[in-house]
C-alpha cells in the first residue's frame, strides 16, 4: 500500500518528541561506527560526553553556558525564518554587538553604577546587532538584494571591521594582545556562581552568568511577540504570503527590516553572555562560530522557543561533552567531535523527516479506529 | 476487494470485449479521509463519458489514480479488458492513457512541435526526432482535423490552441484514452465549442474520452455517458440521452435545488448614489504590458455590476486597482465618495475604512493563510482593530468568538475555529471570507470568482447573501469568469477583452451568445 504520508497528520507528542528523539538516536548510531572504525569503544565513548556535560555541576555549568548562546543565535534565525527570511548572519550580528557593548562600556564604566550600566549594555548589544541586520534587511526590502547572500557578506565585513578597531582603535596602548581593556567590574554581569551563592548555594565557579535567564525571558518574549502580538502577526502573514499581507493592508517591506532588525538583536545579545557575563572586554572572535549554530538549532527547535531550547541543551551538551572527550581519550580529536555534530544536524536538520513515512505507517496501525472517518467534504 | 459489486454499469455494455476502460471497488484514503471509496465504472471505447462532482467529491483523486499519481488502496483497474498495474504516469501512457490537466503541462518558451517530443524522443539528435515527430503531426493532425501551427511558440498561443497542443501530445504517445480535467474552465463559449467538435472526431476515430466536469451543460451538449461522484462514492451512472441537468444536479449534491433569479425586479432611480466611478483607468506592467485601457465604469449603490471576460483580460487587475493593492498608470477613480488616483491611492486598510470590501479572487494567495488557524484567517485586514489587538496584544479569545460567529452565520464546516485554513474545503474556505468581508457591512464591495471550485450547494447561499449585500444599498463589482454566474447575478454586465471594456447590456437583455463574442472581442458593435 503506498499513501501519501505527508499529508497525514501527527499527534504532537510523535511530531515533536518522538521523530527528533529518533533522529537524534540515528545519528548517535552512525556516530558510534565511526567511534568503532577508529578504535574507540562508542558506549565508553558516550559515557564520557555524558558524563563531561552533565555529570558534575561543573559539568552543568558549561553546558548551560553554551546553551545561552545558542538560545540567543537559534531565536534569531527563528524570528527572522518567521518572516520567511533567512539571516544567516547571526554571526557578524553578535559580533558588532559586541562592539556596541564595549564601545558604551568604555565610555561609560567609570561613571554609573551597575543598575545602569548593566541594561544599558543590554541595550547597546541589542541596538548594535539590529543595526548589523538593518542594512541586509533594507537592501531586501528596497533593492531585492537577497538577504541570505548579504547576511554573509555582513559576516565578513564585521570580522574586517572587528580586526581592524581591535588592532588600531580599541587595544589598550603598550599592549601586543588585539583586545580592549577590561571593563569595571561594576560592568560585570554576575555570574551563576556568585548569584547563587547570596541564596546560600554553594556551587563551582562556571563561565555560566545571570544571561541565561536574560536568554529564557527572550525566549518567552519571541513566542509572545511572533504568536501574541499584532506585529507578529503581520510578520507571519508577510511570511507566509506577501500578497496576503498586501491585501491585509501590511506592508511587507515595513515587516522585512524590522523582522531582521529583531532577529539581529537578538544575536546581538549573544554578546551580554560573552562580553558583559564571561570575558569583560572585547576579544578577537568571541562569536566562536556560534552565530551559525543557530541556524540548526533553529532549524532542529522548529523555529519555537520551546524546541530552541531544548536544541540548545542538546547543542549545549555536545560542546561541552566533546570537549571533554577530546580531552580524556587521546584518539578522539576536537574534529571528531565536530562529525558528531555535524551528523546530529544532518540527521536532526536535512533529514528531519526521513523516518516520518514509517513513524506514521506504525501509527496508523496502532491508532484508535474510530479516527478514520472521512472528513468534512 | 468487492468483486460481488463489480457490476457492468455505464449504460448499456456489450459486455468485457466493448470495455475500454473498467474500476472495479476503488477505495484511497488519505489518512483519515477517504477519497474514493468502493468505485466501480466502465467506459465503452469509442465513447465520451463524463463524470461530474462537486469539488471534493474525488474526482481529481479517481484520475490521479487512473494516470499513476496515487496508488489505489483497493481494487482493479482494467484497460482494454485487461488488469493493469499503473504505477506512475509513464505506466499510464504505456497503457494508452492520456491526460490533459486543468494547468497545461507546457514549456512556454517551447514551440508545439518541441513541446509534444518533450519525453518521447526516440533519437539522441534532436533533429532526428524533430523530422519524425513533424511527419507524425502532420498524420494526426490531418487525421483528427487538429489544426495547430507547429513552429509557434506556445506560450504566444491562445489558450485554445495551448489545450489542443496537450491533446496532440497524448495522441503522439499513442493514447486511447484520453481524460480531459474541467477542459473549459479558460475558455471562451466559442473555444470550448471548437474543444467539443474535436472531441467528436475523437469519438469518431475510436478514441475513448473522460471529461471531468462540473458544468452540466457540457455534459449533456457531449457525453454519451454520466456518472456522479458525490462525497467520494459513486451515486449514479445514466445514459446521457436518458438525463437531464436538473437530475444531475440534483445527485452531485445530493438534495433537490430550487432555481432563483436574482435580478432586481425595478430599475433603480436615475439619481442613485454611485458607489464606484471609474474615468479612464489605465495599468501597465513594468514591461510596458498593458493590463487595463482607458476602462471607464460605475455601480451605483444597491447594484451588481457584473465583469465577464476569459480570465486574463484585465479583471483581475481592476479589481487590484479598485481595492489599493496596484497602483494604475493613469487615470482616477472615485470610491464610495474618495477620490482615488495614482498619486493619491488609498491603501486597502484605508479601503476598508471606506467600507469598501473586498472578497479576493485568489482565496489561497490572497484570502486567507493557509498554515493559519481559521481564527487567525477570519481576522486577516481587520486585525488592527482595539477589540483584536487590544495594544498590539492579539485577543484570542475574542478572535474565536469572532470566527465561530461567522462560521455559525455562513454555515462553514467544520465549524471549528482552531483548525488550519488550509485544510477546508475550497467552498468553506470562500465562505469564511466571504463572512469576514460580508460582517463589516460593506458600501461597497469588490468580490473576484466568489464560487470559483465551490459546491453548488455553497454557490446558492453564496449568491443569496450577495443579493442580500445588494438589496442593502450596496454597490457590488462582480468578476467572474463564470457566465452563467455572472447572468444570474448581474443587472448590468461589462465585458472586458486585453484589459478594454469592449461591451455593456443590461442583465435581463443578456445573451449568452453574444456575451461569448464580445469576449473573444468577435462582436459587430451595432
Amino acid at each position: 500500500m503506498k499513501i501519501n504520508t505527508a499529508s497525514v497528520p501527527l499527534p504532537a507528542w510523535l511530531e515533536v518528541v518522538v521523530i527528533p528523539v529518533l533522529n537524534i538516536v540515528l545519528a548517535l548510531v552512525v556516530a558510534g561506527f565511526i567511534m568503532l572504525a577508529i578504535g574507540v569503544d562508542p558506549i565508553e565513548a558516550t559515557v564520557i560526553m555524558v558524563r563531561g556535560a552533565l555529570g558534575s555541576d561543573y559539568a552543568i555549568g558549561y553546558t548551560l553556558y553554551y546553551t545561552t548562546n545558542f538560545i540567543f543565535t537559534g531565536l534569531a534565525v527563528a524570528v527572522a525564518f518567521h518572516a520567511s527570511l533567512f539571516n544567516i548572519g547571526g554571526e557578524g550580528q553578535a559580533y558588532i554587538g559586541g562592539l556596541g557593548v564595549t564601545l558604551v562600556f568604555l565610555l561609560l564604566d567609570r561613571w554609573l553604577p551597575a543598575f545602569m550600566l548593566i541594561p544599558i549594555g543590554i541595550a547597546a548589544a541589542a541596538l548594535f546587532g539590529a543595526a548589523w541586520a538593518f542594512i541586509p534587511g533594507w537592501l531586501q526590502a528596497h533593492r531585492g538584494s537577497h538577504v541570505v547572500i548579504t547576511t554573509i557578506m555582513f559576516n565578513f565585513i564585521a570580522a574586517s571591521l572587528m580586526v581592524y578597531l581591535l588592532v588600531n582603535v580599541l587595544i589598550q596602548p603598550g599592549q601586543m594582545s588585539p583586545e580592549s581593556r577590561q571593563f569595571d567590574e561594576s560592568a560585570w554581569l554576575p555570574f551563576m556562581h556568585e548569584f547563587l551563592a547570596l541564596f546560600g548555594m554553594d556551587v563551582t565557579r562556571t563561565p555560566l552568568n545571570l544571561s541565561l535567564l536574560l536568554a529564557l525571558v527572550c525566549c518567552v518574549g519571541v513566542w509572545l511577540y511572533i504568536w501574541r502580538t499584532r506585529w507578529g502577526y503581520e510578520l507571519r502573514t508577510a511570511g507566509q504570503s506577501e500578497a496576503a499581507a498586501v491585501y491585509a493592508g501590511i506592508r511587507p517591506k515595513t515587516v522585512i527590516v524590522s523582522a531582521m532588525c529583531v532577529s539581529g538583536a537578538l544575536a546581538g545579545l549573544m554578546a551580554v553572555n560573552e562580553i558583559m557575563g564571561v570575558h569583560h572586554r572585547l576579544i578577537m572572535n568571541f562569536t566562536a562560530g556560534y552565530g551559525f549554530t543557530g541556524i540548526a538549532v533553529a532549524l532542529m527547535g522548529r523555529n519555537h522557543p520551546i524546541g530552541i531550547v531544548m536544541a540548545s541543551l542538546l547543542f549545549g551538551v555536545l560542546y561541552q561533552g566533546g570537549a571533554e572527550l577530546a580531552f580524556d581519550v587521546p584518539l578522539i580529536t576536537r574534529e571528531m567531535v565536530v562529525a558528531v555534530q555535524g551528523l546530529i544536524i544532518l540527521f536532526s536538520g536535512a533529514l528531519a523527516l526521513m523516518l516520518r513515512p514509517w513513524v506514521v505507517r506504525v501509527w496508523l496501525l496502532f491508532r484508535p479506529p474510530d479516527t478514520l472517518e472521512p472528513a468534512h467534504a | 476487494m468487492s468483486e460481488g459489486s463489480a457490476a457492468i454499469v455505464g449504460g448499456a455494455s456489450s459486455g468485457d470485449a466493448g470495455l475500454a476502460l473498467q474500476l472495479r471497488g476503488i477505495t484511497k484514503r488519505f489518512g483519515a479521509v477517504v477519497a474514493n471509496r468502493d468505485i466501480d465504472l466502465s467506459v465503452r471505447c469509442g465513447t465520451i463519458h463524463g463524470i461530474v462532482g462537486e469539488n471534493g467529491a474525488g474526482k481529481s483523486t479517481l484520475m490521479s489514480i487512473l494516470y499513476g499519481f496515487y496508488q489505489a488502496d483497493e481494487g482493479d483497474v482494467l484497460i482494454g479488458g485487461k488488469l493493469a498495474d499503473i504505477r506512475s504516469s509513464r505506466d499510464a501512457i504505456d497503457a494508452g492513457i492520456g491526460m490533459v490537466h486543468q494547468h497545461f503541462m507546457l514549456v512556454d518558451t517551447f514551440s508545439v512541435l518541441e513541446n509534444v517530443m518533450l519525453g518521447a524522443e526516440q533519437h539522441a539528435l534532436l533533429d532526428a526526432n524533430a523530422a519524425d515527430a513533424r511527419r507524425e503531426l502532420q498524420r494526426l493532425e490531418d487525421e483528427y482535423g487538429l489544426s495547430i501551427e507547429l513552429d509557434a511558440l506556445v506560450g504566444e498561443l491562445p489558450v485554445g490552441e495551448q489545450q489542443r497542443t496537450e491533446i496532440l501530445k497524448a495522441l503522439y504517445r499513442h493514447a486511447e484514452i484520453l481524460i480531459l480535467d474541467e477542459p473549459t474552465g479558460v475558455l471562451t463559449p466559442q473555444e470550448a465549442d471548437q474543444l467539443f467538435r474535436v472531441l467528436e472526431t475523437l469519438r469518431e476515430r475510436g478514441v475513448t474520452v473522460i471529461l471531468i466536469t462540473h458544468k452540466l451543460r457540457e455534459i449533456i451538449d457531449i457525453t454519451d455517458t454520466v456518472s456522479v461522484l458525490r462525497m467520494g462514492e459513486m451515486v449514479a451512472h445514466r445514459d446521457t440521452a436518458d438525463t437531464s441537468m436538473g437530475e444531475l444536479a440534483e445527485l452531485m449534491v445530493g438534495r433537490p435545488l430550487e432555481s432563483v433569479n436574482h435580478l432586481r425586479p425595478e430599475d433603480l432611480p436615475a439619481d442613485t448614489v454611485l458607489g464606484i466611478d471609474v474615468k479612464r483607468l489605465q495599468l501597465s506592467d513594468a514591461d510596458g504590458t498593458v493590463r487595463l485601457a482607458d476602462v471607464d465604469l460605475s455601480v451605483r449603490h444597491g447594484e451588481i455590476l457584473g465583469v465577464a471576460g476569459v480570465a486574463g483580460n484585465g479583471q483581475s487587475e481592476l479589481l487590484e486597482v479598485l481595492a489599493g493593492i496596484r497602483t494604475p498608470s493613469a487615470g482616477h477613480f472615485v470610491i464610495n465618495g474618495r477620490d482615488a488616483s495614482a498619486d493619491d491611492l488609498p491603501d486597502p486598510s484605508s479601503m476598508r475604512a471606506l467600507r469598501v470590501h473586498h472578497v479576493p479572487e485568489d482565496r489561497l494567495k490572497l484570502g486567507l493563510i493557509k498554515s493559519f488557524s481559521a481564527a487567525e484567517s477570519s481576522v486577516l485586514g481587520y486585525h488592527r482593530a482595539v477589540n483584536i489587538s487590544w495594544h498590539g496584544l492579539l485577543q484570542l479569545s475574542t478572535i474565536k468568538r469572532i470566527c465561530r460567529d461567522l462560521m455559525e452565520r455562513f454555515d462553514v464546516r467544520p465549524g471549528d475555529p482552531s483548525l488550519r485554513s488550509g485544510s477546508f474545503s475550497g467552498g468553506n474556505q470562500q465562505k469564511l471570507i466571504l463572512a469576514r468581508e460580508l460582517d463589516k457591512s460593506p458600501e461597497v464591495l469588490l468580490v473576484g470568482q466568489p464560487t470559483r471550485g465551490v459546491d453548488i450547494g455553497a454557490i446558492e447561499l453564496i449568491h443569496q447573501k450577495l443579493v442580500d449585500m445588494r438589496d442593502a444599498g450596496c454597490a457590488i463589482l462582480l468578476v467572474s469568469v463564470e457566465l452563467d454566474e455572472i447572468m444570474a447575478l448581474s443587472d448590468r454586465i461589462v465585458v472586458m477583452y486585453e484589459g478594454r471594456i469592449v461591451g455593456e447590456v443590461a442583465g435581463r437583455d443578456a445573451d449568452k451568445t453574444e456575451l461569448g463574442l464580445m469576449m473573444a472581442n468577435a462582436h459587430e458593435p451595432t
